[in-house]
């Protein structure tokens, strides 16, 4: 082994900079799941019947099904009964920042999101999800003079039952999925997202996903409605303390873009993804799905994925409308013990269709990464195309890409186009970046944002910088 | 500023160089000539500190402290500077990136603190012209689809903004255009100063037409065989390298 791979060892071994935990006084409902904790859930939050009926069905429906077990991922049985579904920090209802915990401020400080308006960046409001709750979500009477509707889902189901009755489960079926069912049984909370005909939101919007409590699993839900010739351009982040045991984290999001409308989703995920042994670690196991209702309209997933023991994730999007367009663009870091098993669904229903996926693995230690996609043109679908593109980028010689592309096209005249690649930082650019100065860490970390930078182009400004420090400090360690 | 003495070196366990002598002095302009796999390459590698490359014998002195106590980065921060025979693409970093990082690595390294954009942008399209390339190689991915010349063109942008102490060029000629060798010469030629040493690895006479240099050396089997004034380049030209490598091995103090 050279020592230049040794190097690289060290290199993708840093600290997790988000692993604190905050002490405070938590209402947590002991470990178990069964109907009554299904109750109690809704209960907790005065939940509307039509709601507890919901959660029951689909309670029952999953003690039916079976944990999925085709993804490319390896983890021991999860126990159910001993997570906790419902921890909340025990400061109930706080609206008003001065009602809010000032332990709450304070983490969210320190993880880089202050919750005063008055210090937030410029032009993102934000959503903070503690656990099992919303703990705060800014400038919603800005937003709300917009037209804008930016809450917890909880308190949009107490203000617009209506909407969420709607479209919830409209693009996610309760039984589309073993974790979906489980989610449909007991979410906790997660953000709500309307955007009125013809509103261009003014803000980013963005929600924060914490998980702080032990032995607890975090289920959040989030639901984003653009109606026609609507825009609005979404991000979340996530991040867990360091615990010796796995949590469990299965979310579901759903996205209705109707006539004309575009909806940019962007994930920052960055939960903990364990020890350079493999211990501990968020297991993220969610499904997330947008449809393109209306024709014309537009729905594109940016993720960077850099956290987690074991990612599971395929953000999809249903082209129903006519001339619809999806997009997926991801980069996904796997180092130490990590598995991640993402990609995406590209379902073309509508004429005209158009996706696009690109792609980019890295895999560091003895990190997996599997890309896996499917790209489904429907006889209905005349004129489709899609354009994939999937790049593996591995860094020393134990880690692993797998990349497994389908295909289903029952429209002779769809265009399909995919390219792959697999590639290693080569000893010839490291010497070249470092005969000109740079560090081995500094040349190690351009030449990854370099791989990476079709899909970085495409987050938010703010964002593009954040995700690409992220994966600096993925990568960095002490070098000799 | 450079004084290398016995250097042996080795690739994947095969010796390579097997005893070079070379001294070179501030505000000289050094040739190296020498048949293909003689270790030319290996010899700007081995300066320049890549790791593959073996030192087993000998000592090397740059700016009197040893060069081998330095790492590569520091070397280059240090004020030496590599035109590689084989310039390398780097996918999705941009030109300008590289310098701009290249450029504060070195200013760091000197206590300094970073240019501005304002300031880097201006002193690039200073340099730029220099070489006669258009400004949209700055914001192409580093050497990516450049055409061979284009490659060649490049590192000398980039030895021209960092502005090095010492600049080894592995056969930055080769390749080129007449047009665009007397634009990479220029490039050198208004580097040169007294401060500031040159070592031209090169196969043709003709590209010491346009830099002149002060020493031609004559490199084969890993030692430097032959050394001389630019006559030597002409005489070499005329006869091949044969005649020399009958000779004994030269014992080189310039
Ligand atoms: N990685 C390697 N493994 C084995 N042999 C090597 C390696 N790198 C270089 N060599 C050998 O070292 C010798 C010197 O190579 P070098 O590149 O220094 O020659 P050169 O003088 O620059 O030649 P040219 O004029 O063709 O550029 C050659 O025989 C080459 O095959
Ligand atoms: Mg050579």
């Amino acid at each position: 082994m050279s020592t230049s791979t040794q190097d690289l060892n060290k290199l993708v071994s840093r600290e997790y900079k988000e692993g604190f935990v905050t002490d405070i006084e938590a209402d947590t409902l002991p470990p178990g799941l069964s109907e009554d904790v299904v109750r109690a859930i809704s209960a907790k939050k005065a939940e509307p019947e039509f709601m507890l009926d919901w959660r029951l069905a689909a309670y029952r429906n999953w003690l039916t099904m079976q944990d999925p077990k085709w993804a490319h991922v390896h983890y021991p049985p999860i126990d159910f009964q001993a997570i906790s579904y419902f921890s909340a920090p025990k400061t109930d209802g706080p609206k008003s920042l001065d009602e809010v915990d000032p332990k709450l401020l304070e983490t969210y400080e320190k993880l880089g999101i202050p919750l005063q308006e008055q210090k937030a960046l410029a032009g993102v409001a934000v959503d903070a999800v503690f656990d099992s709750v919303s703990v705060k979500t800014t400038f919603r009477e800005t937003l709300a003079d917009a037209g804008v509707i930016f809450c917890s889902i909880s308190d949009a189901l107490q203000q617009h039952p209506d909407l969420v009755r709607q479209y919830l489960g409209s693009v996610v079926p309760p039984g589309d999925n073993y974790y979906a069912a489980l989610n449909s049984a007991v979410f906790s909370d997660g953000s709500f997202v309307y955007i009125p005909k013809g509103v261009r939101c003014p803000m980013e919007l963005s929600t924060y996903f914490r998980i702080n409590a032990m032995n607890t699993g975090q289920f959040e839900r989030t639901l984003i409605i653009a109606d026609e010739d609507s825009y609005v351009s979404y991000l979340e982040g996530c991040t867990a303390p360091m615990r010796d045991e796995n949590q469990l984290h299965a979310a579901v999001v759903e996205l209705v873009a109707m006539e004309n409308a575009e909806i940019k989703y962007s994930t920052v995920q960055n939960w903990y993804p364990g020890d350079e042994q493999g211990r501990g670690g968020i297991y993220n196991f969610v499904t997330k799905r947008g449809a393109c209702r209306g024709p014309s309209s537009k729905i594109s997933w940016t993720q960077v994925e850099t956290g987690s023991a074991i990612t599971w994730k395929y953000p999809s999007v249903l082209l129903e409308g006519d001339r619809s367009v999806g997009e997926f663009y991801s980069v996904a870091l796997t180092r130490h013990m990590q598995q991640a098993d993402t990609g995406t669904k590209m379902i073309h229903i509508g004429k005209d269709t158009r996706s696009t996926i690109i792609s980019k693995g890295i895999s560091a230690g003895h990190g997996q990464n599997v890309y896996r996609g499917l790209v489904k043109v429907l006889k209905s679908a005349h004129n489709a195309r899609n354009y994939s593109q999937c790049d593996s980028l591995l860094l020393g010689d134990r880690c692993g890409a797998h990349t497994f592309p389908y295909m289903e096209i029952k429209n002779p005249a769809a265009q399909v186009e995919h390219e792959a690649t697999t590639s290693k930082i080569s000893e010839d650019q490291l010497f070249y970046c470092m005969q000109r100065g740079l560090s081995e860490e500094n040349a190690i970390s351009m030449i990854v944002n370099g791989f990476c930078k079709d899909v970085f182009k495409k987050l938010p400004m703010e964002f593009a910088v954040e995700a690409q420090k992220l994966l600096d400090v993925s990568l960095e360690g002490a070098v000799g | 500023m450079l004084s290398i003495r016995n250097l042996h070196a080795s690739v994947a366990g095969k010796p390579i160089l097997r005893g070079i002598n070379l001294e070179v002095k501030k505000g000289e302009v050094h040739a190296i000539m020498g048949p293909n796999g003689s270790g030319k390459s290996t010899l700007a590698n081995v300066l320049a500190g890549r790791e593959s490359y073996e030192v087993t014998q000998g000592e090397v002195f740059y700016r009197n402290s040893n060069l081998f106590a330095l790492s590569t980065e520091e070397r280059a921060c240090e004020g030496i500077f590599l035109a590689f025979q084989y310039p390398v693409e780097i996918p999705g970093v941009s030109n300008i990136y590289l310098l701009k990082a290249a450029v504060n690595a070195r200013r760091k390294h000197q206590g300094m603190s970073e240019m501005s954009a304002v300031d880097f942008l201006k002193m690039v399209r200073e340099k730029i012209k220099l070489v006669e390339m258009k400004e949209e190689f700055l914001h192409r991915a580093v050497n990516e689809g450049f055409s061979g010349g284009e490659k060649k063109r490049n590192e000398i942008l980039q030895m021209a903004v960092i502005e090095p102490t010492l600049a080894v060029l592995d056969e930055t000629d080769s390749g080129l255009d007449i047009d665009a060798l007397k634009i990479v010469a220029n490039g050198v030629n208004s580097l040169r100063n007294e401060d500031r040493a040159f070592i031209v690895i090169t196969h043709y006479q003709r590209l010491l037409d346009y830099i002149v240099p002060d020493f031609v050396h004559v490199l084969a089997e890993g030692k430097v065989v032959k050394s001389g004034g630019k006559e030597l380049a002409l005489e070499l030209e005329k006869q091949g390298y044969k005649w020399i490598e009958k000779e004994p091995a030269a014992e080189l103090r310039v």
